[in-house]
């Protein structure tokens, strides 16, 4: 499984949401990334949802 | 009182820094209300319920921040609230200064090579999306995010399972992986005691109850309070299971969650039969007899899974712990000394708890011999909407819940609610103030001094009634969290506050001087 390669392979994480959460990974010394993050299309809805779409295709 | 607003076209930043800005933004002179946030529909609806609406708000999107003010014009001015907002973001962006910052999942993973778990922490309404972009780039998710739909947990779920990934949440607080916290978790020793658990802070008192007694924890793998519903199936606890089974480092497994719905109660018992390492379960207040029968050890409270998963570890006998650290003479002592400090009319309990499975714990205790108040009552009749406004009888509270959460970070960030409900709620009727002090990453960075302040001055109030207050607490922190456990005891044993060494064991000595009052 997955998950047990995980287990054995040194974390690395990214962080999307709460900075805080990624500046306690720092203050760990964990590799980690933070996500400049922001809702698509300015949070309209309809729009997202259609840009998900495309991206999936 | 003045109204006035502003407001940031495409500025984003998050809902807790947002939070902890505007309760800043609070203390300035002059300032009557302040709300700083993105202009969510819970935000707009926040605004109009404080009185803060302009015309310039109307129209704002998630996407755009704004400052909403109601001051006094004679003491300050919109510009300086700007100003003061200013300084506070920018002070709080120069802790990640320098640091690239990618715009998208797909750049993140391009820059951190080898990246292998994804920390999601949006509104809900977004991360499902996220999650699963996370998933099908073969990354482990962590989802703190909640108000995520069950379909979309569902969804998330099957497809971690079929590639072997963990989706631990929506609404997920705790996990360790490769010995880091994520979220909200202690600083452990790393061990051989594996752990699955649905329910945060649960999760965070086994652990931490495992690290006070010598021992560490492999993994602690969370999967978010829903998981061992009808819909979902525990589908997170069965991988986690499967993979703490294939994990060498894991010796013992924790099983932790309110009761489950029976029917996946039976297929996690069932996983459990076949599992060739012994599994401690602890499905707070659930069905003694079926875990036994599947060969697994059941437990009475989170710190018995803690200690008897460490007797499983070293072979020891398996007991159960209902009883104390300390002597019996010296619990009575203490229980002597509190009850002779009250006077005749103080006999009730004030529970005010951040944590919610150590609210749950107290409360399946205390419930069963006293009527108490509550949100999360033992009968309907003692919901606290019962109270309809007034303070009596007992109380206990789970502060981290939604009523008390709206627009404001969680009392484990931010220890104000509780702070306000000290003042409230702890009257010339209360004995006893039960509590809780979390430490770890993701907590406030002095939660017990904190409480100490709120007990100093509760403590002084009562002095003008001749009174004395009788406050007993428990810290789940350890000795390497960023906030130091000796510092928070000592914190609150200068105000006075009676420490024990676990949630169970503060509520055990709460219902004797309960008992004792009551008489």
């Amino acid at each position: 499984m997955k998950v047990n390669e995980l287990f054995k392979s040194e974390l690395k994480v990214i962080n999307m949401g709460l900075e805080s959460f990624y500046q306690d990974m720092k203050s760990q010394d964990v590799s980690a990334i933070h996500v400049n993050w922001k809702p698509a299309a300015g949070g309209n809805e309809k729009m997202a949802a259609l840009l998900a779409r495309m991206k999936s295709i | 009182m003045n109204v006035n607003s502003m407001v940031r076209k495409n500025a984003y930043y998050d809902s807790v820094t947002l939070m902890i800005i505007s309760r800043e933004l609070k203390k300035i002179e002059g300032v009557d209300e302040v709300l700083v946030g993105m202009g969510t529909d819970l935000n707009v609806d926040l605004v109009e319920k404080l009185s803060l609406a302009t015309p310039e708000l109307e129209g704002i999107t998630p996407n755009d921040l704004f400052i909403a003010a109601k001051y006094d014009e004679s003491k300050c001015t919109m510009e300086q609230i700007i100003q003061a907002f200013d300084e506070q973001i920018n002070a709080k962006q120069d802790a990640s200064a320098g640091d690239y910052q990618p715009p998208t999942l797909s750049s993140a993973v391009e820059h951190l090579k080898g990246a292998n778990l994804v920390q999601i922490s949006i509104p809900g309404r977004y991360a499902a999306r996220e999650a699963e972009d996370a998933l099908d780039k073969g990354l482990n998710v962590m989802l703190f995010s909640d108000n995520v739909s069950v379909e979309d947990e569902l969804k998330l779920k099957k497809k971690a399972v079929e590639k072997g990934l963990l989706m631990m949440g929506p609404d997920c607080g705790t996990a360790i992986i490769n010995g880091v916290p994520l979220c909200f978790a202690n600083v452990l020793s790393r061990g051989a005691i594996g752990v699955v658990g649905a329910s945060g802070t649960g999760t965070q008192e086994v652990t931490v109850c495992i690290d006070k007694l010598g021992e560490g924890v492999s993994q602690v793998i969370g999967t978010g309070g829903r998981d061992l519903s009808e819909r979902i199936g525990g589908l997170m606890m069965s991988l986690g299971i499967d993979a703490l089974e294939n994990d060498p480092e894991t010796k013992v497994i924790v099983l932790i969650s309110k009761p489950p719905a029976p029917s996946v109660e039976k297929k996690i018992l069932n996983k459990v039969r076949e599992c060739k390492k012994p599994v401690v379960v602890d499905f707070i207040g659930g069905d003694a007899e079926a875990i036994l029968e599947a060969g697994a050890i059941p437990c009475v409270s989170l710190e018995d899974a803690a200690r008897k998963a460490v007797a499983a570890l070293r072979g020891e006998e398996i007991a159960d712990f209902e009883g104390f650290d300390a002597t019996e003479e010296d619990i009575e002592a203490i229980v002597e000394k509190a009850v002779a400090s009250l006077k005749p009319d103080q006999k009730n309990l004030r529970g005010l708890y951040t944590g919610g499975t150590l609210t749950d714990e107290a409360m399946k205790f205390l419930g069963e011999n006293y009527k108490i108040y509550s949100n999360i009552p033992m009968t309907p009749d003692m919901a606290i909407e019962a109270l309809e406004g007034e303070v009596k009888g007992h109380i206990c509270l789970d502060l981290g819940e939604d009523e008390f959460t709206r627009g404001r970070p969680h009392p484990m960030i931010d220890p104000l609610t509780r702070s306000e409900f000290f003042e409230s709620h702890v009257d010339g009727t209360t004995a006893v103030v039960l509590l809780d002090c979390v430490l770890g990453y993701g907590s406030n960075a002095d939660p017990a001094g904190a409480v100490a302040e709120s007990v100093n001055s509760a403590r002084a109030k009562f002095a003008g009634e001749g009174k004395e207050l009788v406050v007993v607490a428990s810290v789940c922190g350890t000795d390497k969290d960023p906030q130091d456990l000796e510092k928070s005891v000592n914190e609150l044993k200068e105000a006075g506050v009676i420490v024990m060494p676990s949630n169970m064991q503060a509520v055990r000595l709460v219902d004797r001087i309960l008992a004792r009052v009551s008489e």
